[in-house]
């Protein structure tokens, strides 16, 4: 039964790992739309 | 061909005397090479019956250390005073730049681990046990691994924001393979345990290997802009 | 395109579950592990997936250092080792060399794949889209690397009772492979973008060449130190077999899209860049009236 922790540790730990990731790519894009609309509007 | 090996020459022979003309930074190099003997001999206690195991380790862990330290200085100077441009104008063929500059860098790192491995010897009290000789096959192959692929890391690093820590960033990974060939091969020649020989043919390879690979890239590397 | 996203999205995210339900409930316990060992269904892919990226990555470097002087050339041997592999197994003494279970003709077939997948790569992305997609593979490769060296030390750890065996091949040379593509990603950060590229791309050769050394000088190691017990080898239940190509396909749709996105956030990136690079060139005003032209699909 012990070792079933490990199972679910190593599911969560890898989806949590994505998610990190993923994360990281929405802030970088909000950022880039962000600039983008700032030079749209030509500073 | 022969303006190739003359050129290449006529480098190596301007980095050693500038070298040993500014002796500063070879002195301050081999106290820094003692301090680091030292410090592993506090570290690691030399009367301990394994000790033989682990001195291989040591040893090329303060010789990786040595050789990071004296790659990021060789190149420094040349970005000084600005040698780098003056050799992407020049025709002259990247790779007698390059060849130069890892074989003084060989030299020099040759010296340092002549300077520390006396120290190693009678702080740990070293008796080897297996074929002595091959030892130096296996310096001489591991120094090189070190030194050929420090020298186009070193290169590369040049243009990077964080130039020191970029040399061992990049160096470390890349050298697993051979760092693993000359500790075990060290290993085993002090000890006597097993033979050394599968280690110093996979130092050649590495050797070979590495040695074209930077040749071919590094003109890549020196024109990329 | 726009939609294609969505729909593929979808698809994934059920391919997903439907693995992970094959994988938890459908498969059948392993008699010497029990149900710990199912967490090869998430290992494993990763690591397949993962080495597929960094391939990409090795054959995008390599296009991008040879699209100036060498490609042609490149391209040649390229398909001279291709069909130098394919001529070979078919001759007896290498025939010998390949190992019981594996019939010639799957060999073969790998050795056309070489060249099909390298042919591939460069006509899908040219110039530019080289290096984006080299950005792309590493980073992306990294993320599901890091997952196999964090799933199996804990798979290690119930079995074997160690986290760590240092003559493990394969999470050695894994661990290895990612300290490369880590150093690799850093030295994208710290460098200046006119050379980072060629730079990365010789980076990634070096890497290339350094895998096998490391496998080979690991597998001696293991020959002269003991290694724990490991049980186990012999051939798998097929109905695990067929899970574990489930699972595969599910990350491989799913390491797809994040690549896509990734993908699409370099090229937006550069194009950001572009124009602040224009807009101080020329001037507010004129640049604004410049075209961005993939700024309106940006969403």
């Amino acid at each position: 039964m012990n070792a079933v922790k490990f199972l679910f540790a190593a599911y969560i730990a890898t989806w949590v790992i994505h998610c990190f990731y993923i994360g990281t790519l929405v802030t970088r894009f909000r950022r880039l739309r962000q600039q983008l609309k700032e030079l749209g509007k030509g500073k | 061909m022969n303006s190739f090996w003359g050129l290449t020459l006529a480098t190596l022979v301007k980095d050693i005397r500038l070298e040993w003309r500014s002796k500063d930074a070879l002195n301050s190099m081999l106290f820094f090479s003692l301090l680091v003997v030292v410090i592993f001999v506090f570290s690691f206690d030399p009367l301990a019956e394994e000790s033989r195991h682990i001195v291989g380790g040591l040893v090329w862990v303060a010789f990786l250390f040595a050789a990071v330290v004296a790659l990021n200085q060789t190149w420094a100077r040349e970005l000084r005073n600005q040698v780098l441009d003056a050799y992407r104008v020049s025709p002259a063929p990247a790779n007698a730049l390059f060849l130069a500059k890892s074989l003084g860098n060989f030299v020099f790192v040759s010296i340092l681990e002549a300077l520390m491995t006396p120290l190693f010897i009678i702080f740990y009290n070293l008796h080897v046990l297996g074929p002595a000789w091959q030892l130096i096959p296996v310096a001489l192959l591991g120094t090189w691994a070190l030194v050929v692929n420090g020298t186009f890391f070193a290169a590369m690093s040049l243009r990077t924001r964080n130039r020191e820590i970029m040399l061992p960033l990049l160096l470390f990974p890349i050298s697993i393979p051979a760092v693993l060939g000359m500790v075990a091969g060290t290993t085993a020649i002090l000890t006597g345990e097993n033979s050394a020989h599968f280690y110093i043919v996979l130092l050649l390879t590495y050797d070979v290997v590495f040695t074209t690979a930077c040749l071919a890239l590094f003109g890549t590397i020196l024109h990329a802009e | 395109m726009k939609r294609l996203f969505p729909i593929l999205s979808i698809i994934t995210a059920v391919l997903l579950a439907y693995a992970l339900r094959q994988a938890l409930v459908v498969a059948p316990t392993d008699a010497l592990q029990g149900d710990v060992y199912r967490i090869i269904y998430y290992h494993v892919p990763s690591a397949w997936t993962a080495f597929l990226l960094f391939s990409i990555n090795f054959v995008a470097s390599i296009q991008y250092l040879a699209r100036a002087k060498a490609e042609k050339l490149v391209k040649w041997i390229v398909i001279a080792i291709g069909v130098a592999g394919v001529i070979a197994t078919f001759l007896p003494p290498v025939q010998q060399q390949i190992p019981a279970g594996m019939r010639p003709s799957a060999v073969a077939t790998t050795f056309l794949m070489i060249p099909a997948f390298y042919l591939l790569i460069g006509w899908l992305f040219r110039g530019e889209k080289l290096d984006i997609l080299a950005v792309t593979s590493a980073e992306v490769g990294v993320v599901f690397c890091t997952i196999v060296l964090v799933t199996g030390p804990i798979w290690a750890r119930p079995v074997w009772g160690i986290w760590w065996a240092p003559g493990d091949i394969r999470l050695t040379l894994t661990l290895v492979l990612w300290l490369i593509y880590v150093s690799y990603l850093v030295l994208r950060r710290f460098s200046n973008s006119a050379q980072t590229q060629i730079l990365a791309a010789a980076l990634a050769v070096f890497g290339a060449l350094d895998v096998p050394l490391v496998y080979l000088s690991i597998w001696f190691f293991r020959t002269q130190h003991p290694q724990p017990v490991i049980g186990g080898g012999g051939s798998m239940d097929p109905r695990m077999w067929h899970t574990l190509l489930i699972s595969w396909l599910a990350f491989l749709c799913f390491g797809f899209l994040i690549c896509w996105s990734r993908f699409r956030l370099e090229t937006l990136h550069r194009e950001v860049e572009h124009a602040h690079a224009m807009e101080s060139l020329i001037g507010a005003e004129a640049s604004a009236k410049a075209s961005m032209p993939l700024s309106r699909s940006a969403k």
